[in-house]
Order: C-alpha cells, then structure tokens, then sequence
C-alpha cells in the first residue's frame, strides 16, 4: 500500500470579485509515495506545490479526484494524527516560548500527556533550539522559527511528513541540518514528501521527485531515470591549432588552452564533428559525456508547453516504472 | 470538555492576557476611581445611583470593544498569519476550533468582568461607605452584560470566518447598536402592515436582543430583575449563540485556506 495515493486531485479557484471566473491551480494529478520514500515535489513559485499539500493536510479542498494517505481518507482524523506538516514559511503563536508551543500542538496531536515533556526536551534537543526552549518565539530568527516548524511537525512522531519549502529562508549551516534530519526521519522508515525549487537538495536527498509546472504534472521519477532521458552534450577535447569550419558551423564555443582546444556541443552533433577533427588530422584527446543534471531536465520540462491529456502520464507515475517521465 | 477545544480555548485566553488585554483593567479601575472621588464630592443622594449607572455601563462598553476587536480577529488572523494551519493539519476538526476560540474569549471576558466588577462594588462601597441586600441584584445586571458578550463574541466569531476584520468589526458594531434597539425595532414592526411588516419583524427578531438584556438602570434604582426575565434572556442568549456559532461552524467547514 502506497503511503500517499493521489488520484486524479484537482483544483479549481473562483477569481475575481462580481464576475467570477474559474481558476485551475492544479489539473488531475496522479501520483503514488511509498511508505519510507523521501520524496520531492518540485516545481517554479505558482506550479501548484503548496496548493496539492494544503489539499493532502486538510487546508483545502480538491474540486475532483480524492487522495488517500496511509490507505485512510483525507478527512479522516486518524490520518491526521499520523502526518506532520511544515507550511511554507512557518509563522506561529509568537507570545508562546518553543516549548509551551510545542506543548499545545502535542495536546492537539493527542500525545500522551505522561510523555509529553520529555518528547518536547527531545525535539527541542533534535532541531537545536534546547537553549532557546523557553524563548518567547517572537524573538525567534527565521532560521530558528523554520526549526521550530520542524520540531512541531516530527514532535507525534508521525509516519508521512510534509514540508513545504523546508530550507527556505536557511543559512548554508541550517540547510544542512535540515537535511541531516530528513536523512534521519527516512532511516527511521518514514515517509517524507517536500517541495521546494532549490534543486541541489532534492538532488541530494531525494529518491525520486516529481516535476510540476502551471498545475500540471511534467515528469516523476528517479532522478538518474528523468535525467537519462533528456538529451545529452559531449565534451571534446583535441589538439591543433586551428578549429575546423565543420565545427564553427555547429555554433559551438571553443575554450583555448594554449594548442589545447576543449568544446561541448549536443550529443547529436558528436559524429560530425568528430569527422571534421579527422579530416583535419587533428589529435582528439578525449570525448566525455556530460552529466545531466537535474537542473537540466527541470529547465526542459519547463520550456515545453502544457500537455493535453494528464492521464496518459498515468502509467509512468507509479513508483518502480521505468520510464523517465511524463513527458520524455 | 472534548481536550482539543479546552486547549485551543485556554491557548486562546493565553493569547489575550500576553497581548495585554487585560491591562484594560487599569483604565477601567482609573476611570471608576476618579468617578467615584468626584461622584462623592458632588452628588446628593444620588452617589450610588451615578456609581451603579456608570460602573456598569463601562463594564458594558469595555467589554463590548474587547469582544468585537479581538473576536473579529480570532479565526481571520489564524488564516492570515497561518497559524491555523499547523492546527488544523492535525485531528482537530475545524468546529473544535470554532468552539475553542469562542470558549478562550468568553472565558477572557468573563475574566475581565469578574476584575470590573469588584471594581464597581468598590466604588459603591466608597461612596455610600456600605453596601446594601439590593446590590446583589447589580450582579443580575453583570450576568446580562456577560450574555451580551457572549453574544457579540459569537457575532464577532461568525464575520470573522468570511470577512475582513476591518467589515466584521463594521458588522458587529453596527449589529450591536441595531440591537441594543431591538425593542424599538420590534414596536415598529409591529404598527406595520403588509410586506413591509413582516420583513420588519423578522429583521426585528433576527438582530440580537440587547435591549432585553440591559437591566443597568432598573438595578441602579434599586428595582427587582423579575426571575422570569433571567429564565428568559439566559434561554434567549445560549439559543442564539447556539445558533450563530453553527452558521459559523458551517462556513467555515467549506472554506479554503488561501
């Protein structure tokens, strides 16, 4: 059983204030999270991330499709009681100090009031805000309010944990804490879904991410299969003098290094300007392929226009498929 | 109590007295001091008919303006600072937040009546130098002030889940006026016919009837509350916060957090 199932999810907003006019925030999504998956959701500001978690948390609601998370139903408290949620730049009740907050969300969680304070003390301790326990929050930083944020959504201990943009706002340090702990919580088996647009992290953390882009799902999968299908460029390397006609025909920039000439050019036009340096007799050093990046495959489903049918992505959404998107 | 309104209530009373508002309670204490030294220097025989009259009106007007300026902002401000949703994304069912924020500021202002209250009989007690059996019917008074806040704070609650607070605090104010004329309102209803009149009786019984729950005067010249009336406003006052938190809890089950 998939620890989030979303099936066919949309959003629809009424805009505008005598004249209201439909709004799609997000189109049929489909999309399946398996249980211990850290997961990322990525997407430009205004893909539609945040609106799919408000709906998968109970802040909104879908205009079509459903969603299960742990086999139960969106609306369903019990569901609620095992998720965590970090939203989007966290604000909270500023008079509290970080324990007190702490305290009231795991009332509300229904931790047991008996083991409730050491699990605060352990939280505390966990996201580094021991010595600020008893803090009010609005003196709080952003990097320590965003640690707050992920204290109260790891402090039940769930089982599926959302964040919404969690190293938003964080220093290089903070950053790297942030993703210490998501390492933690997969070691633990647990199930972490995050968006965010910064693409190192997900490269870094995640087992496979999802792209989406105007609402629309552009491409899910593991990073390495996405990246194997976007086109690649090749790096070649020769010595000469001079650069062959064929060659500046290609449009290509060369790089000279005294006799040395390095030039990367899509993978494509390898054959013709490998041809071009033999007829030259020049004296090819090497051809390396250059790695995909993510920031490559996310660029290009950005560029490409919206697609038409979102169920024909339907197959390659599912964990363990093959392919390397929706739209490859 | 179901545990998750509790805590969102005592959090909510939390909320209020770190904000400061119960530093009110100095003004109010100022104001009925000074009122009280000068009622005694300038009144005859009627300090205690001063004392009463103007200690329980600005226990009205005191509390009045704390339920409508912090319950227009009790559900609006969670939705707009997001606090509301690291709540609402755990087992909280949104009508246990409706009924928390509406216990948390009751609960607040019952507070601060109590504190205003014995500031009144203190004043009494200086002016006439001891306190009479009839002053017990002052608290009469107090609780219908109390059901006034209920009131407006469930008012306050409900345009607070689909408004502005700048509108809800337009809404709640001028619903308080307009009630506090209800009688009227309901006299006029009554000498009209037609269409007209029945859609001036039901405004006239829609509005919340604050006229019936002032009993400020009447204390202040020491006349009986008859038990009927207090069986009668406190059943009017449950029924229609009743009602008015069920039409909040019934918005706000449909809305969207932007």
């Amino acid at each position: 059983m998939p620890a989030i199932e979303i099936l066919g999810l949309e959003k629809t907003y009424s805009v505008g204030f005598w004249r209201k006019r439909p709004k799609c925030a997000l189109k049929p999504l489909h999309l399946a999270v398996e249980e211990g998956e850290v997961f990322g959701f990525l997407g430009p500001n205004g893909a539609g991330k945040t609106t799919t978690l408000k709906m998968l948390v109970g802040l909104a609601f879908p205009t079509g499709g459903t969603a299960r998370i742990l086999g139960l139903e969106l609306d369903d408290p019990k569901m609620k009681a095992q998720i965590g949620f970090l939203p989007e730049q966290p604000y909270f009740y500023d008079y509290l100090t970080a324990r007190e907050l702490l305290k009231y969300y795991g009332h509300l969680s229904g931790v047991d009031a008996k083991q409730l304070s050491s699990k605060v003390d352990a939280v505390l301790a966990r996201v580094g805000l021991k010595d600020a326990a008893d803090i009010q929050l609005r003196k709080f930083s952003k990097g320590m309010l965003q640690r707050a944020g992920i204290a109260q959504a790891i402090l039940h201990d769930p089982k599926v944990v959302f964040l919404d943009e969690p190293m938003s706002g964080l220093d290089p340090m903070g950053r790297r804490e942030v993703r210490s702990l998501i390492e933690e919580l997969k070691a633990e088996g647990k199930t972490v879904f995050f968006s965010t647009h910064i693409l190192s992290d997900a490269e870094a953390l995640c087992d496979r991410v999802a792209i989406i882009h105007l609402g629309e799902l552009r491409g899910v999968g593991a990073i390495a299969d996405l990246t194997s299908g976007v086109r690649g460029k090749v790096e070649i390397v020769w010595r000469s003098t001079t650069v062959p006609a064929a060659l500046k025909t290609l449009g290509a920039e060369c790089h000279f290094a005294g006799e040395t000439i390095r030039v990367v050019i899509a993978e494509e036009n390898q054959d013709i300007a490998l041809d071009a340096l033999r007829r030259e007799r020049a004296r090819l050093i090497s051809v390396t392929p250059v790695r995909t990046s993510l920031e490559d495959y996310f660029i290009a489903q950005l560029s490409d226009p919206p697609q038409g049918d979102p169920k024909s992505t339907l197959p390659s959404l599912m964990p363990g498929a093959k392919s390397a998107g929706a739209r490859s | 109590m179901n545990p998750r309104i509790y805590y969102i209530a005592t959090n909510t009373f939390r909320e209020a007295v770190r904000d400061r508002v119960l530093y009110n309670l100095i003004a109010f204490a100022l104001l009925l001091s000074g009122a009280a030294v000068l009622v005694g220097q300038v009144s005859i025989d009627i300090e205690r008919l001063v004392v009463i009259n103007l200690g329980l009106t600005a226990v009205s007007i005191f509390g009045i303006v704390i339920a409508i300026f912090i319950g227009i902002g009790l559900v609006a401000k969670e939705i707009d600072k997001k606090t509301l949703y690291t709540v609402l994304s755990r087992p909280v069912r949104r009508w246990e937040f409706i009924a928390g924020k509406f216990f948390g500021l009751a609960g607040t202002l019952v507070v601060n009546t109590t504190f205003m209250a014995i500031g009144v009989f203190a004043a009494l007690l200086y002016v006439s130098h001891h306190l009479q059996a009839s002053d017990s019917r002052i608290l009469v008074a107090l609780y219908f002030i109390v059901l006034q806040f209920v009131m407006i704070t469930a008012l306050a609650l409900l345009f607070s889940a689909f408004s502005s607070p700048l509108l809800s605090a337009v809404f709640a104010f001028s619903l308080f006026v307009i009630g506090s004329f209800a009688e009227d309102l309901r006299g006029i209803a009554s000498l009209t016919h037609g269409a007209a009149g029945w859609l001036e009786t039901c405004v006239a019984y829609l509005v919340p009837n604050f006229s019936a729950l002032n009993v400020i005067s009447q204390v202040a010249h020491g006349e009986a509350v008859a038990p009927q009336l207090i069986a009668y406003n406190t059943a009017y006052a449950l029924v229609y916060t009743v009602a008015v938190l069920a039409g909040t809890v019934l918005i706000f089950e449909r809305r969207n957090l932007k």
